[in-house]
């Protein structure tokens, strides 16, 4: 690792105008970050801590919304009676991400502004239609993630909370790699008051929205109306793991087992 | 180079280090607590499991800077003192009674890791939640086998402690 800089702001002013230089680096939990470090991946003048700033950390309900805190860690959101009454889902989502040492430490926003392609909550971000508050302006869930560790967060924006509105039914289906934990396919299905929503990570650069099956759903939401549909290989991840065709294969199969868990 | 200051296995101490200094190297190269090892370096193995105010964490992957004011437990702190010597914590006695390791090299993140997931999971553990939660700890000896067996076991103890 080279060496750094390192500073932990007491306050989210404070902490947007250390980042406000291109080549400081906020730093969550750093499960991702000090790793690629250590690779040597990539070179900072500053690390800019944001674990002790309580105000973005926490879980709350305001009404028919979930606010869950960009610095609370998946084990948090995992255990949190709150989102395993309202929101299941996302509790399952966050109890499947890497191991248990990894989610006393990983947080929400370090996961999204990361942006992994085989990360799972931008599947859910994406599938709940969720809203970004970033210490600028509010980001809709399906703008924020732009392509391989790209986001639309700008210099000096730091994520304050997402807003997940409470879907009437929702699931995710992961196909994980053994070893890492990561999606090698992930799929998030809602159904929500604006229609039937399906989110897909690992799959492809970026979390996308398998339209297809949105509107098979939409229809009527059930395994079986999923018969006939496919996707597309084209553009999609290929590795050791997986083929871009399996994968195409496993996002189908995948979306059936979340809406089966959903129903 | 900046300084730190934390509470380790409840003894106040401070050093000072390099903004890149890692957990595991301020335990070990600072305070000669080497107990914690490092296994692959890469977040994957859990050797060098401690706790950080009562969480799990994988001291190879958070800053020694991060831990300012924290509290820590290693391995070394686990075990209770007393006038006849030391009394080794339940979780480690179930490992050394049920032979939960071969060479030993895991062993001390093994027993952290377990610690932490009693704290989290409570005393009754089935093979499964602990197979299941002991997926951030690799043992390349062992097969889990008498791992499993030490962890279900110690934490049946410690609810007796």
């Amino acid at each position: 690792m080279y060496d750094f800089d390192y500073h932990r702001p007491a306050s989210l002013t404070e902490a947007a105008t250390l980042l406000a230089r291109d080549d400081n680096k906020p730093l969550a939990g750093g499960m991702s970050l000090i790793p690629s470090l250590k690779l040597r991946l990539n070179r900072y003048a500053a690390l800019v801590d944001l674990g002790a700033l309580q105000e973005i950390k926490g879980i709350r309900r305001e009404g028919a919304v979930l606010v869950i805190g960009a610095m609370t860690p998946h084990a948090v959101v995992a255990a949190s009676d709150e989102v395993r009454k309202t929101l299941p889902a996302l509790a399952d989502l966050a109890e499947g991400i890497g191991d248990p040492l990894v989610r006393n430490r990983g947080t929400l926003g370090g996961s999204m502004a990361n942006a992994d392609p085989a990360a799972d909550y931008p599947a859910a971000v994406v599938g709940l239609g969720a809203t970004v508050i970033t210490n600028q302006r509010s980001i809709a869930g399906d703008d924020f993630f732009k392509g391989v560790f790209e986001t639309a967060l700008q210099a000096g924006e730091i994520i304050q909370e997402v807003r997940f509105s409470l879907p009437q039914k929702a699931a995710y289906a992961k196909y994980r790699q053994t070893a890492s934990r990561f999606a090698i396919v992930g799929v998030f299905v809602a159904q929500t008051a604006g229609g039937v929503r399906v989110a897909v990570t690992g799959a492809a650069p970026s979390v996308f929205r398998f339209s297809a099956a949105e509107a098979a759903l939409g229809k009527r939401f059930d395994a079986a109306a999923l018969e006939g549909i496919t996707l597309n290989a084209d553009h999609l991840n290929a590795d050791i793991h997986a083929s871009a065709e399996y994968r195409a294969h496993c996002v189908v199969e995948m979306t059936r087992r979340a809406v089966l868990a959903a129903l | 180079m900046p300084a730190v200051s934390m509470t380790v296995n409840g003894k106040s101490v401070t050093g000072n280090v390099e903004g890149r200094t890692l957990l595991v190297q301020f335990l070990r190269e600072h305070l000669q607590l080497t107990g914690t090892h490092v296994g692959c370096d890469t977040s994957q193995c859990g050797c060098c499991t401690v706790h950080l105010n009562g969480n799990g964490v994988k001291s190879c992957t958070v800053l020694a800077l991060a831990c300012e004011g924290a509290s820590v437990t290693t391995i070394e702190g686990l075990a209770v003192s007393g006038t006849e010597g030391d009394k080794l914590h339940p979780m480690q006695e179930a490992f050394r009674e049920h032979h939960g390791l071969q060479c030993g090299y895991c062993t001390p993140g093994m027993i952290m890791s377990a610690v932490d997931m009693v704290n989290r999971k409570g005393f009754d553990l089935d093979e499964k939640t602990v197979r299941k939660q002991l997926e951030g700890n690799i043992c390349r000896c062992t097969g889990y086998h008498n791992i499993v067996l030490a962890v279900q076991a110690g934490a049946r103890a410690m609810k007796n402690a």
